[in-house]
C-alpha cells in the first residue's frame, strides 16, 4: 500500500512522477493504458499500484508498446470513457502515428510526457526534441516548470480537453522535475473531483441506441474541411485554457495563463523560454536587474496553440529577445520556438526587433545561472551596438574550438 | 445526416454544418456501390443450392442476399451486384457449386 495518499490535501515533498500520480488518483479516470519508459516509469508504476490496491476503480491496460499505449487509450476515449496515458521521448515517437488518430477524432486524452533526449545516441535525460517532433500533431502542449506547475496542469488539462474535444499532453522535464523532490501543494480529492467533474460525451461509440462511423475514410470531397476544423479548434481553445485556468483559480487560488510574464513590462532585453529552465533565468534575471540592466522573462506555458498576441504583446517594446530552444530541429533555418516566436513578431508588423536563437541543454546539458548571465551580457552588447546581432544559431555550453 | 443530404441534394456541407471530427452516420456503405469494381461476376444457381448459408457467412462485402419464407426457414435469394466485388470467396466456398464466376461484360 502506498503511504504517500492524502485525501484531505496537504504540502507535502513529491518528485514530479508522483505528483502527477498523485493528480491521476484524484481523476481517477476510467481507463489508463500505459507502457513504461524513463524517466516517465514512476508515473504508470505508482498508479498500477493504485489500482491493484484497489484505491481507484480505474481500469488499468498493461500493453506491449506506446503505441498500443495511445491506440488502447483512442478506443476507451472513442467508446465513451475518460482516458489518460504518459511517456516519453522514444515512447511519444512511437506514439506519433497514433497522435494523429487521436487529434483527428478529437479526442479528449490527456498524457504526460517527460521530455527526455531522442535516440541516437542513446540518452535518458532531458530535452524536448521529443514534444516538439510532434508540435504538429493537433495535441495542445503544456510545459511545466516543476512539479507544482505539472500538477496543476494536468488537473486543468482533463477540463480542457473535454471542452475542447482535443488530446492534451502535459510536459516536465525528465529528471529535473520529474525525478526532483521539492515542495507541492496537494488539493483535497473531493475539490478535484469537483473541478474535474463527470465525463459526458457528446457521442460515444458505446450507445448502441445512437450508432455512428468513427474513422472513416474522407477524400477530397470532406477531409480539408475536418482539417480546418482541427486548426481551428486548436486556435479556439486559447479561450478555453484561459476560462479553466479562472475556474482553477477560484477554487485553488492558484493563477495561469498562456504564458507567464517575469519582470518583463520595462523591460528592454528579454528571454523566451520552456520549462524548468524558467526557473533557473527567474533566479539570475533577479540579480541581473540589481546591476541596473533591465531584464525580463516570458515563460511560454502553452506552447500548442501558440500564444501568437501574447507575445506580440508583451515583446513589441523590447529591443533584443533571447529564445531559448531546448532542442535542435537541424534544419539548417531555426529551431522550433524560435521560428513561433519570429513568424508571430513578422505577422504583426513587428520588424525591428533583434531576436537571438539559442539552443542549451540538449540530452541533459548543464544550464546555469553563468550561462544565462553570458546570454545577458551577449544582449547587452547586443542592445549597446557593441556586437551585431548573430545570424545563426548558438550553441549554450557546447566544447567547440 | 451527412450522406442523407449528399444523397437528396447532391450537396457539399460547409465547414460550420459538419459534425466535429472525421464521424458520420452508421451503415452509410450501403450508399457506396462498389459493384462496378468487378472483373468477375458470380452466378447463383438457386436449383443447386441447400440454404447451407456458407456463402452468406464468407461474404466479406455482405453482398448475399437472403430471406425468411413462411415457416420462418432463412434462404438464399441471390447476389447484390450493387455491392459485390468479385472476390469469388463464395464460389470457393460453396460446398454444392450453386455458386460459379464467370467474366464481367460491361
Amino acid at each position: 500500500m502506498i503511504k504517500t495518499v492524502s485525501k484531505n490535501g496537504k504540502i507535502m515533498a513529491k518528485t514530479g512522477n508522483e505528483a502527477i500520480a498523485e493528480a491521476m488518483r484524484q481523476i481517477e479516470p476510467d481507463v489508463v493504458a500505459a507502457y513504461p519508459i524513463t524517466p516517465a516509469t514512476e508515473i504508470v508504476q505508482i498508479f498500477s499500484q493504485f489500482v491493484s490496491d484497489g484505491i481507484v476503480k480505474s481500469k488499468y491496460i498493461a500493453v506491449e508498446s506506446e503505441h498500443s499505449a495511445l491506440s488502447a487509450t483512442i478506443a476507451a476515449s472513442a467508446a465513451g470513457s475518460r482516458a489518460m496515458t504518459g511517456t516519453s521521448s522514444q515512447g511519444l515517437c512511437y506514439m506519433s502515428e497514433m497522435l494523429y488518430i487521436a487529434s483527428g477524432l478529437r479526442l479528449p486524452i490527456v498524457m504526460t510526457d517527460v521530455n527526455r533526449a531522442i535516440s541516437a545516441p542513446i540518452n535518458i535525460h532531458a530535452d524536448h526534441s521529443d514534444t516538439m517532433s510532434v508540435r504538429d500533431s493537433g495535441w495542445i502542449q503544456i510545459y511545466s516548470e516543476n512539479s507544482q506547475d505539472a500538477y496543476d496542469n494536468i488537473i486543468q488539462a482533463v477540463k480542457i480537453a473535454e471542452r475542447a474535444m482535443l488530446p492534451v499532453i502535459v510536459t516536465m522535464d525528465g529528471f529535473i522535475i520529474s525525478h526532483c523532490m521539492e515542495v507541492v501543494e496537494v488539493y483535497r480529492d473531493i475539490d478535484v473531483k469537483k473541478f474535474v467533474g463527470i465525463y459526458k460525451p457528446k457521442r460515444y461509440l458505446l450507445d448502441i441506441k445512437n450508432p455512428y462511423t468513427l474513422g472513416s475514410i474522407d477524400l477530397q470531397d470532406y477531409y480539408f474541411e475536418h482539417r480546418y476544423q482541427l486548426a481551428k479548434a486548436v486556435v479556439d481553445s486559447k479561450k478555453i485554457i484561459l476560462d479553466v485556468a479562472e475556474e482553477f483559480k477560484e477554487l485553488f487560488g492558484r493563477e495561469y495563463d498562456l504564458c507567464e510574464k517575469y519582470m518583463i513590462d520595462d523591460a528592454e532585453i528579454a528571454m523566451i523560454v520552456l520549462g524548468s529552465t524558467a526557473g533557473t533565468i527567474k533566479d539570475e534575471i533577479k540579480k541581473i536587474r540589481e546591476e541596473g540592466i533591465k531584464i525580463g522573462l516570458l515563460k511560454i506555458r502553452i506552447y500548442r496553440p501558440f500564444p501568437v498576441e501574447q507575445v506580440v504583446e508583451n515583446l513589441k517594446n523590447i529591443k533584443v529577445v533571447a529564445v531559448m530552444d531546448r532542442s535542435d530541429s537541424c534544419s539548417g533555418a531555426f529551431s522550433p520556438l524560435y521560428s513561433d516566436v519570429v513568424s508571430s513578431l513578422y505577422s504583426h508588423g513587428i520588424i525591428d526587433i533583434k531576436v537571438v536563437n539559442y539552443i542549451y541543454g540538449l540530452g541533459g546539458r548543464e544550464i546555469n545561472n553563468l550561462h544565462i548571465k553570458n546570454i545577458c551580457d551577449d544582449l547587452n552588447k547586443i542592445l549597446l551596438g557593441i556586437e551585431k546581432q548573430p545570424y545563426e544559431v548558438k550553441y549554450v555550453n557546447i566544447r567547440k574550438k | 445526416m451527412i450522406n442523407k443530404k449528399i444523397k437528396i441534394n447532391n450537396e457539399r456541407m460547409f465547414v460550420d454544418e459538419l459534425i466535429t471530427g472525421d464521424i458520420v452516420d452508421a451503415g452509410t456503405s450501403i450508399y457506396f456501390k462498389t459493384g462496378s469494381w468487378r472483373s468477375e461476376m458470380p452466378i447463383f444457381d438457386k436449383k443447386k443450392c441447400v440454404n447451407c448459408l456458407i456463402c452468406w457467412i464468407s461474404c466479406p462485402d455482405s453482398s448475399i442476399k437472403i430471406s425468411f419464407d413462411t415457416k420462418n426457414i432463412t434462404n438464399v435469394d441471390g447476389i447484390d451486384y450493387d455491392h459485390c466485388k468479385g472476390c469469388g470467396i463464395c464460389a470457393s466456398e460453396c460446398p454444392t457449386k450453386s455458386i460459379t464466376m464467370i467474366e464481367e461484360k460491361k
